[in-house]
């Protein structure tokens, strides 16, 4: 394993940077869903952070609670969804505990976020220039010309010609438009970026372009993204580190390439083996038996025991913590807190 | 493509142009254009493509839930368009099924997993009497994997997970004992971990109940876990269909490629290759003469603008719409484009 880490390292992109300095710290974050059968812990006790110019991935079933996590960090979760307790901690504060003008500030130009269906995230009746200078015009004191230039410039850079300034919503295809909505998250240039995914509604040609541009602009600029997909051959590419949800918890995370190659918890491997490959031999795949857990009553001990095909002893019982079994990689499995070298 | 192969489906150059619903409009949406493949018996086929190529215009097509504007659809050696210009015979309609995309929706909210697969089976009066009526909703409950079959056969939608409800819908089509089964995008809507259990059930059947399967679906990577062929649609057209492993491993059209190019592929590591074409789907309104990826394609002639390419055979079941390849069916591409992934 130590072997293939180092190969990461040269490859620049999918191991942990040297230089880790953390830009967002999410800590024992605990979110609940009030439902007529009870509470709902849609996120319980998530901790994880991102460091300076990081990509890192938040992978899950729907209902994980990865949505949750994002919205939980904007602090746009709607009632009956309300954060129980945690802590979200940027630049040394906290932002559950920011006041709604300190919180005006801290979106946008501190966290941008870019929302699933670009068709449903622009205004329809306003053009994307308008949209831009909005957005520009509430943080910045610049005159409405300025703005202007800024949001041609923005559009530019996401790749739409910079005369589409005009152009309404309707009048752009569906990639244009994501990229239109990247564009406005972009235009205050904000350390973090928190893309709930971004592409899934886009063809697989139009998802290689916008990942591309990311790409290109995240290197350009150093902002730090949180990625946020169920597809994880896409995650494997983008991101420095992963973290894998199941039941509002992470379960595991790893550097990219590590947990691509290594997946320790049984979940992650049956995710692994869930998605066919394109090259290679054609294997059988058997995918993941049973259904994601009703987290109205999760199940007792580990969340994942009833479907899981190693379940031994504790694992109905207790609780499995998640712990470093290997350097930056973090597990909460039975199998592996008995292992050398998992005391924390 | 003539050889002797016993199809239970021949589709011959559907196409379906869709007025554009003005008044003085003449203008027409050519959603299907001169679509061309066969399905051979028990195997799984798959037409894939982008959205807005035309694959689910073609199942709906076929299982005439729409009429096509011109074409055949022969079926068991008859011109179902033809023999029944009307619309679909009951008995046809039971023997092409349709599975579709979405589990949420195809199911109807007020009424038990039960009764959604006993209605079928009184239409096409496949079993008489309450206790035979019983037993085989029990059965058809069983084969699809949704067992204790007499608990679910009582549950309604809402208690039924996705991966659940998709077994429904194909535990719904298979009550009438159809011949062919026309799955639209019936994994999209799965979490990733339960779309292989979907996928393996439809290979079961295909191999064990005698189903020939039409998988239609964007993502080419399960056309290659499942499918014995695959057909690569663009714009309404075919453009390309080969053996599913030899689509991956040589693909001759340059959209297909570009499609295989663009799957994400954590095996493969980071991709250092830029896409080579870019921008989307022309607009289908009376679309210009020519090949329909002209504008995209990186390999343009003169000639693609002008005139759309036949069918040319390359290989044994391999055969391209591209005028990059010729009478002699060489081809002038360089090859390192084979070695996608």
């Amino acid at each position: 394993m130590v072997i293939s880490m180092s190969t990461d390292v040269k490859r620049g992109i999918t191991a942990v940077p040297d230089n880790f300095i953390p830009l967002i710290e999410i800590d024992n974050l605990q979110v609940e869903y009030l439902a007529g059968r009870g509470s709902v812990r849609a996120v319980d006790g998530v901790s994880f952070s991102i460091g300076k110019g990081e990509v890192v991935g938040l992978a899950g079933e729907s209902g994980s609670g990865k949505s949750t996590i994002a919205q939980a960090i904007m602090r746009i979760l709607q009632p009956p969804a309300i954060i129980t307790g945690g802590q979200v901690l940027i630049g040394g504060r906290d932002v559950l505990q920011m006041t709604d003008r300190e919180l005006r500030k801290f979106r946008w130009d501190e966290v941008s976020m870019v929302f699933q269906s670009a068709m449903n995230s622009l205004n329809p009746v306003a053009t994307i220039g308008d949209q831009i200078i909005d957005a520009v015009m509430a943080h910045r004191k610049i005159n409405e010309h300025q703005a202007r230039e800024q949001a041609k410039e923005m559009l530019q850079i996401v790749g739409i010609e910079s005369d589409r300034i005009d152009s309404y919503p309707h009048q752009l295809s569906g990639g244009m438009r994501q990229r239109a909505v990247i564009a406005i998250a972009l235009a205050l240039q904000p350390p973090l970026m928190i893309m709930d995914e971004p592409t899934t509604a886009l063809d697989v040609v139009v998802q290689r372009e916008i990942l591309a541009k990311i790409t290109e602009l995240r290197e350009k600029f150093g902002f730090s993204i949180l990625f946020i997909t169920h597809d994880m051959s896409l995650l494997v590419e983008i991101s420095n580190r992963i973290a894998i949800m199941y039941g509002g918890e992470i379960v595991e995370m790893a550097p990219s390439r590590e947990l691509f190659e290594n997946p320790l918890h049984p979940y992650t491997q049956g995710l692994m083996a869930s998605f066919p490959a394109l090259t290679g031999p054609r294997k059988q795949l058997e995918g993941i038996p049973g259904s994601p857990p009703d987290l109205i009553s999760p199940p007792s001990g580990c969340r994942f025991h009833p479907r899981c095909p190693h379940r031994f002893g504790p694992c109905d019982s207790v609780h499995p913590p998640l712990i470093e079994v290997r350097p930056n990689h973090f597990v909460a499995c039975h199998l592996h807190t008995t292992s050398e070298g998992s005391a924390q | 493509m003539s050889e002797q192969r016993d199809l239970v489906l021949d589709i011959k150059n559907l196409t379906k142009h869709f007025p554009m619903g003005g008044m003085r409009d003449t203008r027409k949406v050519h959603a299907v254009e001169d679509v061309t493949f066969a399905l051979p018996r028990t195997e799984i086929v798959t037409l894939v493509g982008e959205s807005g190529s035309g694959k689910s215009t073609t199942a709906r097509l076929i299982s005439r839930l729409i009429e096509p504007t011109s074409g055949e659809v022969i079926y068991n050696g008859k011109d179902v368009l033809k023999t029944q210009p009307g619309g679909a015979s009951l008995e046809y309609r039971g023997d092409i099924q349709m599975v579709f995309q979405d589990p949420f929706g195809s199911l109807n909210p007020a009424h038990t997993i039960g009764y959604h697969i006993e209605r079928p089976l009184l239409i096409h009066k496949k079993v008489s009497g309450r206790k035979a009526l019983k037993d085989r909703v029990h059965e058809l409950l069983d084969t699809v994997g949704l067992g204790p079959a007499d608990e679910t056969a009582a549950k309604f939608p809402y208690e039924l997970s996705g991966g659940q409800r998709q077994r429904v819908g194909f535990a719904r089509a298979l009550s009438v004992e159809p011949k062919v089964i026309l799955a639209d995008e019936p994994v999209s809507m799965l979490d990733v971990s339960i779309r292989v259990g979907v996928l393996n059930l439809m290979k079961r059947l295909a191999e064990d109940s005698g189903l020939s399967f039409l998988y239609i679906t964007h993502d080419i990577a399960s056309a290659r876990y499942i499918s014995d062929h695959t057909n690569v649609m663009y714009a309404g057209r075919m453009v390309e269909g080969a053996p599913s492993d030899t689509l991956v491993h040589e693909p001759a059209h340059p959209y297909t490629r570009l499609l295989l190019s663009a799957v994400p592929n954590p095996h493969a590591g980071l991709r250092t290759q830029e896409t080579q074409a870019r921008g989307e789907i022309p607009s289908l309104i009376d679309p210009p003469p020519g090949c329909p990826f002209a504008a995209r394609c990186p390999h343009v002639m003169d000639v693609c603008r002008q005139i759309m390419p036949g069918a040319v055979t390359i290989a044994p079941h391999h055969w391209v719409r591209c005028h990059l390849y010729g009478d002699g069916g060489e081809s002038p591409l360089p090859n390192a484009a084979n070695s996608v992934g």
